[in-house]
């Protein structure tokens, strides 16, 4: 049976904001604001921020290791990974990664962090800015798919297609997200309800994802904590243990997510947790239903669809039935989903606020708090390869 | 020029990769002939064009024409448009095609014809060559319903 892994041996002591702004509005640039939320999060954790000692980050965050541990005067610099994969799909893995540094002895205090300030550097919704489209991208771009919506939403449409999958399985992932939203001050959407109506009245970014369906583009910074679990009850009495976590893909997704061998996966229409969920749950030694709370990134409400449905969490042919805002809001909800807005309606921060609300769960500190929840999976970057989820729980020892 | 294309001049022009990947099948098109990579040992279709080949390791490659034949595996109707070339195109559809001689091998391109007509998965449709003039010619292949 299983290896040693990683299951209940490092914790998620800090949690660290900065305020969540629209797009081009942050007054900080995007090396401030990774430097306040990494300051917060020590804050939070009780961690003297010169104690600091690793950094893992993905997407190619351009906040690098040396520059911060330079600034903030750490005294040591032991640890800096970054996890392979251009966008959001890395972010559980970054978490994975900082408990694989602690545990294997590489260092002890590390901070995963993620900041952007689409202000100060490029759009996610706008073409990618190419003179010529080389090799992979010359077969797709000159057709007019360019952004990520258009990269990755005809995933979507082969798995509604594949599955029956109605318009209002998707609406009730915007609604939920927005609903919950509504209570969290801190989301850019608090205030702006959505409604059925609205949804359906608003236009269509690419069929059959409305505007509703597309994450927000935000400016911002999210980080946290990570110790070995035995230390973690020297900075918190709430400790937040890592239980399950995998990164990776389904066979063959292609050299470059959205290119022209992406388009050719043998499985096409994946979000790519088939093997990684299973994965993470052994790890974990959890099942499906021992779930009390997700938050599952949210590039586009389709992918959120089918990463969950490759968890385990809905069959298949149950999704029309399933996924409706009833089941997918706290505190009541069946499967209480993103209950800090997600990407979609607290901020996008590249999924890395997905994580920070499942601790604030699982410390019972949520605006839509889940009563009693103990487990939390979170979920990155859906549609994208490499993918990564993790598994969290209040407790580190026992099986639930 | 602009009216004889579905989509505006001033996306990124197509160009094989670094390593030269792709760049018989740039050639081919400029001759209105749609060729797939494939192996010339164990025989096997692969798409996008690799250095080696997926299924036997192989290093004999090779593009073999296909009848550009194929059925709709999936489709979008974009909407929003995501490049200052495209702000008067708008929508604009791009269909995966599954060419039908090929293995499974998937190829993108725009469904030509009404931008706003219903688009179904499994419908039939036939390559088109849609040539664009200029110092770095090139030619894109386009789809039509059959
Ligand atoms: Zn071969």
């Amino acid at each position: 049976m299983p290896r040693d892994t990683i299951r209940g041996k490092v914790a998620v002591v800090g949690i660290g904001e900065t305020a969540y702004y629209k797009r081009g509005q942050s007054p900080h640039s995007e090396f401030k604001l990774c430097l306040d939320a990494i300051r917060a999060a020590a804050r939070d954790a009780g961690v003297d921020v010169r104690d600091i000692d690793g950094f893992s980050s993905y997407s190619d965050d351009r906040n690098d290791a040396m520059r911060i541990s330079s600034v903030l005067d750490l005294k040591e610099l032991n640890y800096c990974v970054m996890q392979w994969g251009g966008g959001g799909g890395g972010v559980m893995g970054a978490i994975a990664n900082g408990a694989a540094g602690i545990l294997a002895g590489y260092c002890d205090t590390v901070v995963v962090h993620r900041a952007l300030a689409q202000g100060q550097f490029g759009r996610f919704g706008q073409a990618m800015a190419m003179p010529v489209a080389p090799g992979e991208w010359g077969h797709v771009m000159p057709y007019g798919v360019l952004s990520a919506a258009q990269l990755f939403g005809m995933r979507i449409t082969r798995f509604m297609h594949e599955h029956g999958v109605q318009q209002s399985a998707l609406r009730a992932i915007a609604l939920a997200c927005y609903q919950h939203a509504q209570n969290n001050p801190r989301a850019v959407m608090h205030g702006k309800p959505l409604t059925a109506d609205l949804y359906d009245q608003s236009r269509y970014i690419t069929e059959p994802l409305h505007l509703y369906d597309c994450c927000q583009e935000n400016d911002g910074a999210a980080a946290l904590i990570l110790v070995a679990a035995e230390r973690a009850r020297e900075f918190t009495d709430k400790p937040v243990y890592i239980l399950g976590a995998a990164t990776g893909s389904a066979p063959a997704q292609g050299a470059t997510a959205g290119g022209i061998s992406y388009h050719n996966a043998p499985d096409y229409a994946t979000a790519n947790f088939k093997t990684l969920a299973p994965r993470a749950y052994r790890m974990a030694g959890i099942e499906p239903n021992d779930v009390d709370v997700v938050q599952a990134y949210e590039n586009f409400s389709g992918g959120t669809l089918m990463a969950l449905v490759e968890h385990g969490l809905c069959e298949p042919d149950a999704i029309n039935h399933f996924f409706v805002p009833e089941n997918l809001t706290a505190p009541h909800g069946k499967l209480p989903l993103n209950t800090s807005g997600g990407n979609l309606a607290e901020c996008y921060m590249h999924g890395l606020e997905l994580a920070i609300e499942g601790v604030r769960q699982l410390r019972g500190e949520s605006c839509n708090q889940v009563q009693n929840a103990r487990i939390a999976l979170c979920i990155g970057g859906p549609l994208v390869a490499p993918a990564s989820t993790i598994i969290f729980g209040t407790d580190a020892g026992t099986n639930p | 020029m602009t009216d004889d294309t579905y989509l505006p001049r001033g996306l990124p022009d197509p160009v094989p990769s670094p390593e030269g990947l792709g760049t018989e099948y740039w050639a081919a098109t400029r001759n209105h002939k749609l060729v797939v990579q494939r192996c010339q040992d164990c025989r096997t279709w692969q798409w996008g064009p690799e250095i080696i080949c997926r299924s036997c390791g192989g290093e004999k490659l090779g593009y073999e024409q296909v009848s550009g034949k194929g059925t709709i595996f999936s489709w979008q109707r974009a909407w929003h448009p995501v490049h200052a070339s495209l702000k008067d195109a708008m929508p604009y559809i791009v269909v995966l095609v599954e060419l039908a001689d090929a293995g499974k091998v998937r190829m993108i391109g725009n469904l030509l014809g009404d931008r706003e007509q219903p688009v179904q998965i499994g419908v039939s449709v036939e390559a088109v060559f849609e040539d664009h003039p200029g110092d770095h010619p090139f030619t894109l292949v386009q789809w039509r319903k059959t």
